[in-house]
């Protein structure tokens, strides 16, 4: 009946004081902060330093980082998002483990920049962008599957929805592991949001472009979070949740928006601030 | 040669036509409603089929395949068709199509004629020349009956009048029809479409048809539908004439094994379809005495000469990526100005013109990726969305103010320097926008954002900031 007590594993390994050295070696993690959450969202960035830190590894942070050229290809400015896949290369070229803790991001460089490689006509990029690819992990993805944990001793005593993002969903396949980490935070009551799959309506520049459909889809996401009655609504995305939150703050709904590493930070001594 | 796809050249922008659709309670109550239904019949159907992954990647294998030696095939199709007593027709544009069909109608002297699952024809702009040449055209599948009748567009390129409720068919039914007592129940108004088109099908000589698939192995025609209206066209008239895009080839007869599976099953969430007619040319003793294919290109092979965007044509025509898209369900198909609507039209529709025209509609999706997901032959129509806003912009169509945006923005991303200098700008910036700690209104470009959402000032210290004070104090 061994299998029976691998669930429990992790709080007993926790309880224990183990954690770190039972469930995974320090690991030297180089931050890709994203120039979204850089500029907008720095406390996403200490909440994933944070709980990196506290399960013992050391992280790296590039200042030469920038961007990775998403919205710039995502509205048919290809070619300016050539220097920025190229920089971006450069900078992370000689690190092991990449934390990116933004879903469209990783799902930018993983599914264009093989593409933009290929277009560059250049087999040094081709190259770099092959050898980059199995290094790069968004940030649910790198405590799963890399670092090997669900618990990371986090304390939330609130009630959470969670949005599952579609680049979480149909592009990086993130399945169930943003609710996996969830379910162990001690204190968290999570709610199934109805409808979850749906897009939010952000998509980038779509927001601005079609904004009536745009609007018309955050509204439909809003009557879902609002009918959880939850008090947070999370994503592993901030794109995501700057769109549901811009839309819950316009309607004085008084629900927070909080990136999962946000939650996942927090402990019995406070959130992140 | 010069390529039309029905009214798009002319239609409104995508944002101006949704704008409109959006504030449409009545449609999109209907569009809502239909779309669950189909979509949640679909994923029941799919989940049954243990192969579906391996159906999917056939379907597009077989496509590719078909559309990397589409001249052969085509011929054939067209010898085989030939042998077996049809004739085939080739049309480079909608005008020759048009012509050709006119053509035919005129040397038997007829004046009406009955059609059936055609969307092709509704690209060519099919029914305003067969009324210019003085032929009236009856549509008999009931949805194109209701959208006929209503004097209305298609909406979807399944379920072309989806955007109806039961309500409206009865009153537009009740006019048209000139039945001021017609009932309420569905019953009553099949009924009444019956009645109406029996006489079509019993007395007019000559109709027109689509294909879903054209097997170039046998010279058949494959047309699949619900209703049997359409067997009835197929075999009642004397002549049929049959239009169908270059693109419905597939090379063996075999192959509808795979797409007679992920048709039904995507389309309207069947596991078959009620109705599968497919006929060779003509037999004596039965069916219809000739039998015309038009082949039509109409800006097909502009789409096939694009490496990264050609499996646009591996397209069946299911309309699974509108039942799935979340911005096809806010605003129905009217807000595409095409024939083709939803995310296969967003990528079609332009590309078909060869860019000249519909150039909002690759801008028409969050591209949340629903409609790759359920695609039945898998097009990745979120890749081709983009690519296709490359084109649009590097061909100089891009609003003038969004260029200059994109300029400034990628010179300030290309290094940490210009960006911590942009971050520092935009504090001051926002700085008279910023009330209580939240913007609420914002000018030029951005206040499409705070028409309808809040935004969060940008925090007085961004995170490399942070991290280059961490990194001097002491650590513990
Ligand atoms: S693009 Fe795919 S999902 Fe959409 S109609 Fe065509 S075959 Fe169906």
């Amino acid at each position: 009946m061994a299998w029976a007590l691998v669930p429990a594993a992790p709080r007993l390994i926790s309880a224990l004081g183990l954690r770190r050295l039972v469930l995974s070696r320090p690991v030297h993690i180089s931050l890709f902060i994203t120039c979204y959450n850089d500029t907008l969202f720095p406390r996403t960035g200490r909440a994933v330093v944070a709980v990196l830190e506290r399960l013992g590894h050391t992280i790296e942070f590039r200042q030469a980082q920038t961007c990775c050229g998403q919205m710039h290809y995502n509205t048919g400015y290809q070619a300016e998002a050539m220097p920025l896949m190229r920089h971006f290369l450069e900078v992370f070229r000689d690190d092991e483990t990449i934390c990116i803790p933004s879903s469209s991001c990783v799902a930018m460089i993983r599914d264009h920049y093989p593409k933009m490689a290929a277009a560059s006509g250049d087999s040094a990029v081709a190259r770099a962008v092959e050898k980059l690819l199995p290094r790069i992990f968004e940030f649910s993805e790198l405590l799963v599957d890399k670092l090997g944990v669900i618990d990371v001793g986090a304390f939330f005593p609130h009630s959470v929805t969670l949005h599952p993002s579609c680049h979480s969903l149909r592009s990086l396949h993130l399945g169930d592991k943003p609710e996996r980490l969830l379910k162990q935070v001690r204190g968290l009551t999570l709610i199934d949001l109805p409808e979850a799959t749906e897009c939010c309506g952000f998509g980038g520049t779509f927001a601005i472009k079609n904004v009536e459909v745009s609007a018309a889809m955050l509204s439909d996401k809003l009557r879902c979070v609002l009918g959880t009655r939850a008090e947070v609504c999370t994503a592993a995305d901030n794109s995501c949740l700057m769109h549901i939150w811009g839309g819950l703050s316009r309607q004085r709904t008084g629900v927070r928006c909080l990136h999962l590493a946000e939650i996942l930070a927090s402990t019995e001594a406070g959130e992140v601030s | 040669m010069s390529v039309r796809v029905g009214e798009a050249a002319t239609a409104p922008e995508f944002p101006v036509a949704a704008k409109k659709l959006v504030s449409n309670a009545q449609i999109r109550q209907n569009v809502r409603r239909a779309t669950d239904i189909i979509r949640n019949k679909r994923a029941r159907v799919v989940e049954e089929v243990d192969d579906w992954e391996q159906l999917r990647r056939a379907g597009h294998e077989i496509k590719e395949h078909v559309l990397r030696h589409l001249d052969f095939y085509l011929q054939q199709f067209e010898a085989a068709c030939t042998r077996a007593g049809g004739v085939v027709h080739w049309a480079s544009d909608a005008a020759e199509a048009n012509r050709i069909i006119v053509d035919l109608i005129r040397a038997h002297e007829a004046t009406e004629v009955i059609k059936v699952k055609t969307m092709t024809s509704d690209e060519i702009r099919l029914n305003p020349a067969l009324q210019a040449a003085g032929i009236t055209p009856y549509e008999t599948d009931l949805a194109d009956l209701i959208v006929q009748l209503g004097e209305d567009q298609p909406s979807h390129i399944v379920v072309p009048a989806l955007h109806r409720n039961r309500m409206e068919i009865r009153r537009i039914f009740s006019e048209k029809m000139n039945l001021p007592e017609l009932g309420y129940e569905p019953e009553d108004l099949t009924a009444a479409a019956r009645a109406y088109l029996r006489e079509k099908f019993l007395r007019v000589p000559i109709a027109i048809s689509g294909g879903n698939f054209a097997i170039a192995e046998t010279g058949s025609v494959c047309v699949v539908e619900s209703e049997g209206n359409g067997r009835m066209c197929l075999s009642l008239p004397r002549v049929l004439i049959t239009l169908i895009g270059i693109e419905k080839i597939i090379p063996k007869f075999r192959d509808l094994e795979v797409f007679l599976q992920l048709l039904p099953r995507s389309a309207t969430g069947e596991r078959m379809n009620p109705y599968n007619s497919i006929w060779t040319g003509v037999s004596p003793g039965s069916g219809p005495r000739e039998f015309h294919v038009v082949l039509l290109d109409n800006g097909r092979t502009n789409v096939l000469a694009d490496d990264f965007s050609r499996e646009t044509l591996d397209c069946i025509r299911c309309g699974a990526c509108l039942n799935a898209c979340p911005v096809y369900r806010q605003t129905g198909g009217h807000a595409y100005g095409s024939v083709y609507a939803g995310p296969i039209g967003a990528i079609l529709t332009p590309q078909l013109q060869a860019m000249q025209h519909s150039q909002s509609l690759p801008y028409a999706s969050s591209l949340c990726g629903a409609c790759y997901e359920v695609c039945p032959v898998k097009i990745n129509i979120p890749e081709i969305l983009v690519h296709l806003r490359g084109r649009v912009v590097e061909e100089g169509h891009a609003p003038i103010v969004e260029r200059l945006a994109m300029k400034a923005a990628g010179y300030a991303l290309e290094t940490p320097e210009r960006l911590s200098l942009a971050q520092k700008a935009a504090r001051i910036a926002q700085i008279p926008f910023t009330h209580d700690g939240v913007i609420r209104r914002l000018p030029g470009m951005l206040a499409g954002w705070t028409a309808v959402r809040d935004l969060a000032p940008i925090p007085k210290q961004s995170f490399r900031e942070w991290w280059a004070k961490r990194q001097k104090e002491p650590r513990l």
